[in-house]
């Protein structure tokens, strides 16, 4: 793909940077993919860049911490992919689908805890997760909450139009592996081994009128992590002019223990995880940076301080999960098991607003009927 | 108490010509303090933020004294004409009124996310339907002074020009377009956006701006309260210099008239 250039990636992953470099990357006033490496090769100028992503931060988005919570439709998956643990081979686990009726449930539940803003995730499967049963799931939570975000498989333009349609204002859509030339021995299998498709895939979304995208890559694939927040950078900013309408958002979820699996490949370490965030900050200052309860509290109560601006709280990643937990397989475990509540009184005493509810159904469009 | 030089908007009278934002408070009562230490009698909230299913002392307008600011919702998110009309009939419906009973809105269409520029043509669009509507339509804009005319035209309350790019803390970049739109109009000029310090403020007053309208700066400074009561000041101090009648600058100017020894009889 024309967006993203792997040779300069390679090479600016493997750069050795002067302090020269780290200086002019850091006080620059704007940066280019060249300043975003010189940043990541520079762990021993963590607190100096900290500061500086903390006051970009602060300035753009303020003391606030928006909070949402996803939720699990279903954990069918007829994809093959080395780390998760809804991929099809992993027989020994309980398969759930929720219906509509149950989504609403879970939905009405979420909205009883505070929240306002849900993420429906699924995987992979014709059947159990058509195009169809995400729209009409999409419109059960839309009928009761303001602000509903999807993450499933990849689609085409027009199914996109579709989920706009039904309510939905935003899309995830991680890439996991950038690097095109690994990607293949993460995906084994099914829909999602398809790279460019799933690259494009914002594309299409914002052409079909999404209002939100999130981006991301799933680090503890790719063992070269420079590579995968440079190539984050390069996609969000083809992005900032491809997507100008869409609001844009990037995360960089670190792979954790799954069903059938060992402990992950651990290829980043938590200080060059900071460091990454802090990046991608200054790279990137008016991008929202999303962080999930993959990471334990206090990582979580510290990068909140750093440059994460969206966070997840109190999540379930089992279908059912909220109103009955327990019931199906989940599909990675979470490290930050804190409730919502507490989530909320933690941001609170570190000196943040959390934010439930930052949108209207008016932005919806009139086929959705707008309704709550 | 009647205010000596009060700023006249729809017809109400403010003796503080600083008007102020309520987003990226580190909490509600914070926001409350240095709302009350900025002086403002104006306050602006956005509409995707109020909850009113919230539960009590959880939603923005749990701290906002009702009888002591004038509610401004804002149609922030708004990306075309239709969204932000929507918005505002939201607000009506909501009873987010001011005591005139009319509703106040402070119209923001920002197609794009990044710099929240204001869309001059949906802007037009929706402020047209507002004011036709009964709605009090206070429109954040690029610093057009033509554009500022149009909608002067069509009955909005002010113009809100914005000094720089929102959240910026740039100050006056756009001051020549300002100054036009201070000549050129006979509504009240606020400037909305880029106010980053008290001496922005100043600045902008000194310029024959009638108002400012602060957020960010106010928000985001270590103190949010102290820096709220030097606004005020500054707001003060730049409206007195105004009406004061600033030197001029650049050239030397005599304080006894040069030309006097031609008029005598000598």
């Amino acid at each position: 793909m024309a967006m993203l250039d792997l040779a300069l990636l390679d090479d600016l992953s493997a750069w050795e940077p002067t302090a020269s470099d780290i200086d002019r990357a850091l006080l620059a006033p704007t940066r280019d993919l060249t300043d975003v490496a010189a940043l990541l090769h520079a762990e021993h100028r963590l607190e100096e860049i900290a500061m500086a992503s903390r006051h970009q931060t602060i300035r753009r988005f303020g003391r606030t911490m928006h909070l949402f919570a996803p939720l699990y439709l279903s954990n069918e998956c007829v994809s093959e992919c080395t780390y998760c643990g809804f991929q099809v081979w992993n027989r020994d686990i309980v398969r759930k689908t929720l219906t509509p009726e149950q989504v609403a449930m879970e939905t009405r539940y979420l909205k009883h805890l505070g929240f306002r803003h849900v993420l429906l995730v699924a995987g992979e499967h014709p059947k159990h997760v058509s195009a169809d049963y995400i729209a009409t799931c999409i419109e059960a939570a839309a009928s009761e909450i303001t602000d509903v975000s999807v993450e499933v498989q990849v689609w085409d333009e027009e199914t996109y139009a579709r989920f706009v349609d039904a309510g939905c204002d935003g899309l995830i859509v991680y890439q996991e592996c950038y690097d095109p030339r690994k990607y293949p021995q993460f995906h084994l299998k099914g829909p999602k081994r398809k790279y460019d498709w799933r690259l494009a895939a914002p594309d299409r979304a914002a052409r079909a009128g999404m209002r939100r995208i999130g981006l991301g890559s799933l680090l503890g694939l790719n063992d070269d992590w420079r590579f995968e927040v440079l190539a984050l950078v390069a996609h969000a900013r083809h992005g900032l002019k491809a997507w100008w309408r869409s609001d844009l958002t990037v995360a960089l979820p670190r792979l954790e223990p799954a069903a059938g699996f060992e402990q992950p490949p651990h290829v980043i370490t938590d200080r060059q995880f900071a460091l990454a965030i802090c990046a991608l900050r200054l790279a990137l200052p008016d991008v929202g940076i999303v962080l999930s309860t993959r990471e334990p509290p206090h990582l979580r109560d510290g990068l909140a301080k750093l440059g994460v601006t969206h966070m997840s709280a109190g999540s379930r990643t089992e279908p059912g999960g909220y109103s009955d937990p327990g019931g199906a397989e989940e599909q990675f475990q979470i490290s930050d098991e804190r409730t919502p509540a507490d989530v909320r009184t933690a941001l609170e005493a570190a000196g943040f607003d959390p934010v439930w509810k930052d949108a209207s159904p008016v932005f919806r469009r009139a086929t959705s009927g707008n309704r709550i | 108490m009647k205010a000596e030089d009060p700023l006249l908007i729809a017809g109400h009278e403010f003796a503080s010509r600083l008007i102020t934002g309520t987003g990226k408070f580190s909490s509600g009562p914070v926001m409350a303090k240095a709302l009350e230490a900025s002086g403002t009698e104006l306050v602006t909230v956005a509409l995707r933020r109020v909850d009113l299913d919230a539960p009590e002392g959880e939603d923005i307008l749990d701290h906002l004294d009702r009888e002591r600011y004038i509610l401004m919702p804002n149609t922030s998110g708004a990306a075309d004409a239709d969204e932000a009309v929507r918005l505002a009939r939201l607000a009506r419906a909501a009873e987010l009124n001011a005591p005139d009973g009319r509703t106040w809105i402070k119209l923001e269409v920002t197609p794009e996310p990044r710099y929240l520029l204001p869309d001059p043509i949906e802007t037009a669009k929706a402020a047209q339907t507002l004011v036709d509507e009964g709605f009090v339509v206070l429109p954040y804009i690029a610093a057009d002074p033509i554009l500022a005319k149009r909608l002067e035209e069509i009955g909005c309350a002010t113009v809100m020009p914005l000094g720089s790019w929102i959240g910026s803390n740039k100050g006056l970049r756009t001051r020549d377009g300002i100054e036009a739109i201070v000549a050129m109009s006979s509504v009240p000029v606020v400037v909305d956006a880029g106010i980053g310090a008290p001496s922005h403020a100043a600045d902008a007053l000194e310029l024959g701006a009638d108002a400012v309208l602060v957020n960010t700066a106010i928000a985001t400074a270590r103190d949010p309260i102290e820096i709220a009561h030097a606004f005020r000041l500054a707001v003060e101090a730049g409206r007195r210099a105004f009406l004061a009648g600033l030197p001029a600058t650049g050239g030397a100017s005599a304080s006894s008239p040069l030309t006097g020894f031609l008029d005598g009889d000598a």
